[in-house]
């Protein structure tokens, strides 16, 4: 008897601090954030993406308000395709508002930033950003340097 | 010619083994509702290979963790950048070193008192006597063995896992002073759901790899004393070597 109580407490024990261990991980580890809140969604098209990748931070101002949920090219205007879901409480966003690619510090990761409107009309689920600035690559900035210098020189 | 000789035998060895060991597994899976009903023989191993591992899992689960937060803090700290410790610590835990870890310590602890257990069992006839009692030895000590550790594993892992981010907590912020509030954050914008599931599933055919060779060994060893200790060791070698082939593929193929 006494032996039985002890195993039956020394498993208790142990699948206690299992599933403790289990929630633990499943809840304070990961960023479950935009997982269980309620979101919109909009979609933007871009030039060029650069090196955004889906779960990419949208922000405003410096806020995270939601992420990248998928990137699509269009097969016929042949230019990106971004869905981007949005946190139901940010719902004044102005749908004359802008959206651009950018770089989260020197070699960070990119993200979308939001810059706001001024129209009165909120972006609505399933809507459009109309304005959109792509990502800055690097190599075509180079270029297009290299080409305005040899420019000015012509003109001495 | 004797060479190739001996390769072709052993690679037929191998492929014997490979294929019994399947068929020993599918009996195991056949046989796991009518298991399941006695459950108190299945609690009996749960304590047997889980709760009596647990103190060398969360000793060595401390241990790596405050190992893993001093590597990656000395290696972040020269890219000026020791605030992602903790999502870098984290994630090198769930994903990898938990489940992995944990499967080579269940190897040794657990995996081998079962081969040897069911191994000297054989070697001295008990279960060719519940055999000759109608007591089917596959079900009556096999079958509990083997969800005795499928059942502990994934739970050992977690603790493993939890205790090991403790540990890099322990050297990160109360040791080299990383920022509590930076550590938590960046650990939960950097770890996702996905993650986490990798671990959960790693973990789960670890623990089903993991029983499934030590109950095999010690079902299929020589019943004396030279073949229990044969099978004692084949079952950590073989453990090992599968569960990091395993490591490998799950992880290729959900990258």
């Amino acid at each position: 008897m006494q032996q039985t109580r002890t195993v039956e407490l020394g498993t208790g024990l142990f699948v206690f601090l299992g599933i403790a261990a289990l929630f633990f991980l499943t809840t304070q580890t990961t960023g479950t954030g935009m997982g269980r809140v309620e979101t919109y969604t909009v979609t933007a098209r871009f030039d060029n993406i650069g090196g955004l990748t889906a779960r990419a931070p949208v922000t405003m101002a410096g806020v995270t308000i939601g992420r990248v949920e998928k990137i699509e090219l269009d097969p016929e205007r042949l230019d990106a395709v971004v869905t981007l879901q949005i946190d139901r409480r940010f719902d004044q966003i102005p749908e004359d508002s802008e959206a651009s690619i950018l770089t989260a510090g020197l070699l960070g990761g990119n993200y979308i930033g939001i810059g706001a409107g001024g129209s009165f009309d909120a972006l609505r689920d399933g809507d459009e950003i109309f304005l959109t600035q792509s990502a800055l690559v690097l190599e075509s900035l180079i270029s297009r340097f290299l080409f305005s210098q040899s420019e000015d020189d012509n003109d001495d | 010619m004797g060479l190739v000789r001996e390769i072709g035998a052993t690679f037929a060895a191998f492929i014997h083994a490979l294929g019994s060991m399947a068929i020993f597994l599918g009996r195991l899976i056949m046989y796991t509702p009518a298991g399941l009903l006695r459950f108190r023989l299945v609690v009996q191993q749960v304590h047997n290979a889980g709760a009596l591992s647990l103190v060398i899992i969360m000793l060595s689960g401390f241990f790596v963790g405050l190992v893993l937060g001093l590597q990656g803090f000395d290696l972040l700290a020269r890219f000026n950048s020791e605030n992602v410790l903790g999502g870098a610590t984290a994630l090198a835990l769930i994903k990898e070193l938990g489940p992995v870890v944990t499967a080579l310590l269940f190897a040794g602890r657990a995996g081998t008192a079962l081969a040897s257990e069911i191994g000297l069992m054989k070697a001295t006839d008990q279960l060719s006597a519940m055999e000759m009692m109608a007591v089917d030895p596959m079900k009556r000590v096999v079958l509990p063995r083997f969800l005795g550790g499928v059942i502990a594993m994934p739970l050992l892992v977690a603790i493993f896992t939890a205790i090991g981010i403790f540990g890099a907590w322990v050297v990160g912020v109360a040791l080299m002073g990383v920022d509590p509030g930076v550590f938590w954050s960046q650990m939960q914008s950097l770890v996702s759901m996905d993650d986490v599931r990798e671990g959960i599933f790693k973990s789960i055919v670890f623990g089903v790899a993991a029983s499934l060779v030590a109950v095999y060994e010690g079902y299929t060893a020589w019943p004396t004393a030279e073949g229990v200790g044969r099978a004692t060791t084949r079952t950590v070698v073989i453990t090992a070597v599968s569960v990091l082939i395993l490591d490998y593929m799950i992880t290729a193929a959900l990258l």
